[in-house]
């Protein structure tokens, strides 16, 4: 009997990890073949896919960093730093003015601000492309970031508000009696308290800006305002048959957010915990 | 304190002071000091009226119109732009290829994730978890556009991996054009949405197993409960309220696809991928019928704002019953 149910036990592991680890393989072959595609030429890409490439060298990279992928990443760079500390900023002012402060209206603001957590940017696409092009910002950074920022910060709110309300009342009440302002206690104590939680969104922020496609796409078109994921589908439609530098430029987007979330694991897990609602 | 709080107050609203005749009374100042708590909420208000609800409210109106982008005249049509999408069958297969979309991701991403997250979190090996969850995660750092472009590729007939792989095992008979042809297009998507964000829920159901007490799984092993059982009555039920956040985050998101199917086939080949938001993209901005457009995504807010209203009306009850 107690063999038996080893033995079972025994198979049952077997499976497990034989399933495991086709798991892995469905997901790390093709990411390796993407790496590899970068290094081959397009003779070698249409001939045999599972082969290595021949020669190991950085053209297809160089050519699409010169074909716009340069230009991209700037972009990218550009427009996730910026509307990550546009958004924790008007975020954390208004999470503290919701959970600490004492306002008139307070739920009807709160429901105001976090409301918007509930609607779906596509529902204000034709509007704003609208009103983007009546302020002349349309196909310009900014654009990108007042969108990324605009459409974040209820999310962002949410998080740092529930964070701050958790927060003992006694730390406000000590920075009065130290004869703090509003300002001074919320820059100086509130606000480092709050480490943990800003770390959490700012790498939810990095994660949504870097990847975001839909804005990028309808409100971009020049390749000096373009972010990496639109601009790897121009490099594509672009440069049609030389995939090999289109693979090169899919490394290039890919890399940095594969590099942060191995650099800092342990805040990423956190911060997607965080962002789901614990 | 009092003093330092009200000379402080006196310093930074001025206006406050010098308005009223009487010196100001406690209760006119704590109004002024409550109104100035405004100003911490004001960037936030402002840039949600702006750019969130006033597009959100034209969207509605500009639903009611027949819009010509040539001659700029925009004439009130009432319902007529929702008629027509009741009568388009492109808007009812793009809907139900959104419906598919969620279905799929259920499937998958829900409660394949659940059960997968459990065995992971049931090696022994610290090292062997920590490794198969991040792995398994990468596809979801890669963002939806560098997944699709590569999936376009593992799809595409003449080098791409999938083809050559069925030839490779001897089942070159079932290769074919996957992203090209009506019958596999839109499935071939989705399990290219499955492959990106499997390791994301597993993740998060990952981190959710992990706060449940080893006690309870101890002393049900030492009970000689197995695995399955332990998985059905403590992991399933102590991770519930994740599932509950995770099946409206996914039928949600369903709902707003549009980046993997815009990379991979812009709702071709025959309109056979096209989901609500590119056939909104379609209509808006290759043939700039604003007003379709416009109520097409009066749809997707009815559908997403009616998921989120559910998932209140959950957390709420919740709240009650605890």
């Amino acid at each position: 009997m107690v063999t038996r149910l080893t033995f079972a036990g025994a198979i049952a592991r077997v499976f497990m990890w034989t399933f495991l680890l086709c798991l892995v393989v469905v997901v790390v072959y093709p990411l390796t073949w993407m790496v590899l595609n970068g290094f081959k030429t397009n003779a070698e890409l249409f001939g045999n896919p599972f082969a290595l490439p021949l020669q190991w060298g950085w053209e297809n990279y160089a050519a699409a960093w010169n074909q716009g992928v340069s230009n991209y990443l700037t972009t990218s760079i550009l427009v996730t730093v910026t509307s990550t500390i546009a958004t924790v900023f008007i975020s954390a002012w208004a999470a503290y003015g919701l959970a600490r402060v004492e306002i008139p209206f307070s739920r009807a603001w709160a429901t105001v601000i976090l409301g918007g957590l509930m609607l779906a940017p596509t529902v204000a696409l034709v509007p704003l492309v609208k009103m983007f092009q009546g302020m002349g910002l349309y196909n310009t950074f900014w654009a990108l970031l007042i969108l990324y920022t605009a459409f974040r910060i209820p999310f962002t709110t949410f998080l740092i508000r529930a964070y701050m309300i958790d927060l003992p009342r006694e730390v406000d009440e000590a920075a009065e009696v130290d004869g703090a302002s509003r300002w001074t206690a919320f820059w100086r104590i509130i606000l480092p308290m709050c480490k943990p939680i800003i770390i959490s969104v700012v790498i939810l922020h990095i994660l949504f800006a870097w990847n975001e496609y839909l804005f990028a796409m309808v409100f971009t078109s020049g390749t000096d305002v373009q972010t990496l994921p639109v601009g790897l589908t121009s490099l594509m439609s672009k440069h049609g048959t030389d995939y090999p530098v289109v693979f090169a430029g899919m490394v290039i987007a890919a890399l940095p957010v594969v590099i942060l979330f191995f650099a800092c694991q342990r805040y990423f897990v956190k911060g997607l915990a965080d962002g789901i609602g614990k | 304190m009092l003093l330092t709080q009200q000379s402080e107050l006196l310093d930074r609203v001025p206006a406050v002071q010098t308005a009223g005749a009487r010196p100001p009374g406690r209760s006119t100042r704590r109004a002024a000091r409550r109104l100035l708590g405004l100003g911490w909420i004001l960037p936030a208000v402002v840039v949600l009226a702006v750019f969130v609800y006033l597009p959100l409210a034209q969207n509605l109106g500009f639903s009611t119109l027949e819009w010509d982008i040539y001659s700029g005249t925009q004439e009130f049509i009432g319902a007529e732009n929702y008629q027509r999408l009741m009568a388009d069958p492109i808007f009812w297969s793009s809907l139900w290829n959104n419906v598919l979309y969620a279905v799929v991701s259920l499937v998958f991403q829900v409660f394949g994730a659940i059960v997968l997250a459990a065995v992971i979190e049931s090696i022994r090996h610290d090292r062997w978890r920590r490794g198969l969850r991040a792995i398994y995660f990468v596809p979801s750092a890669v963002s939806l556009t560098v997944a699709g472009l590569l999936f376009y590729f593992i799809y595409e007939p003449n080098l791409g991996l999938l083809n050559h792989a069925l030839d490779a095992v001897g089942l070159g008979a079932w290769a074919q054009p996957w992203l090209g042809q009506e019958s596999t297009a839109m499935m071939a998507i989705i399990a290219m949405s499955q492959w990106q964000g499997f390791g994301y829920s597993t993740l998060l159901f990952a981190v959710a197993i992990q706060r449940i007490p080893s006690e309870l799984y101890e002393a049900a092993a030492i009970d000689g409960i197995g695995a399955v059982r332990r998985f059905f009555t403590i992991t399933l039920p102590l991770v519930r309220e994740m599932t509950g956040l995770m099946i409206i985050v996914t039928i949600s998101g369903a709902f707003q696809v549009f980046n993997e199917v815009m990379v991979m086939t812009s709702g071709g080949p025959n309109n056979s991928t096209q989901v609500l938001g590119t056939w909104l993209y379609r209509n808006g901005f290759v043939r700039n019928d604003f007003g379709y457009a416009a109520a097409i995504a009066t749809v997707i807010f009815v559908i997403t704002l009616a998921i989120a209203l559910v998932q209140l009306w959950i957390n709420r009850r919740r709240r009650v019953e605890w």
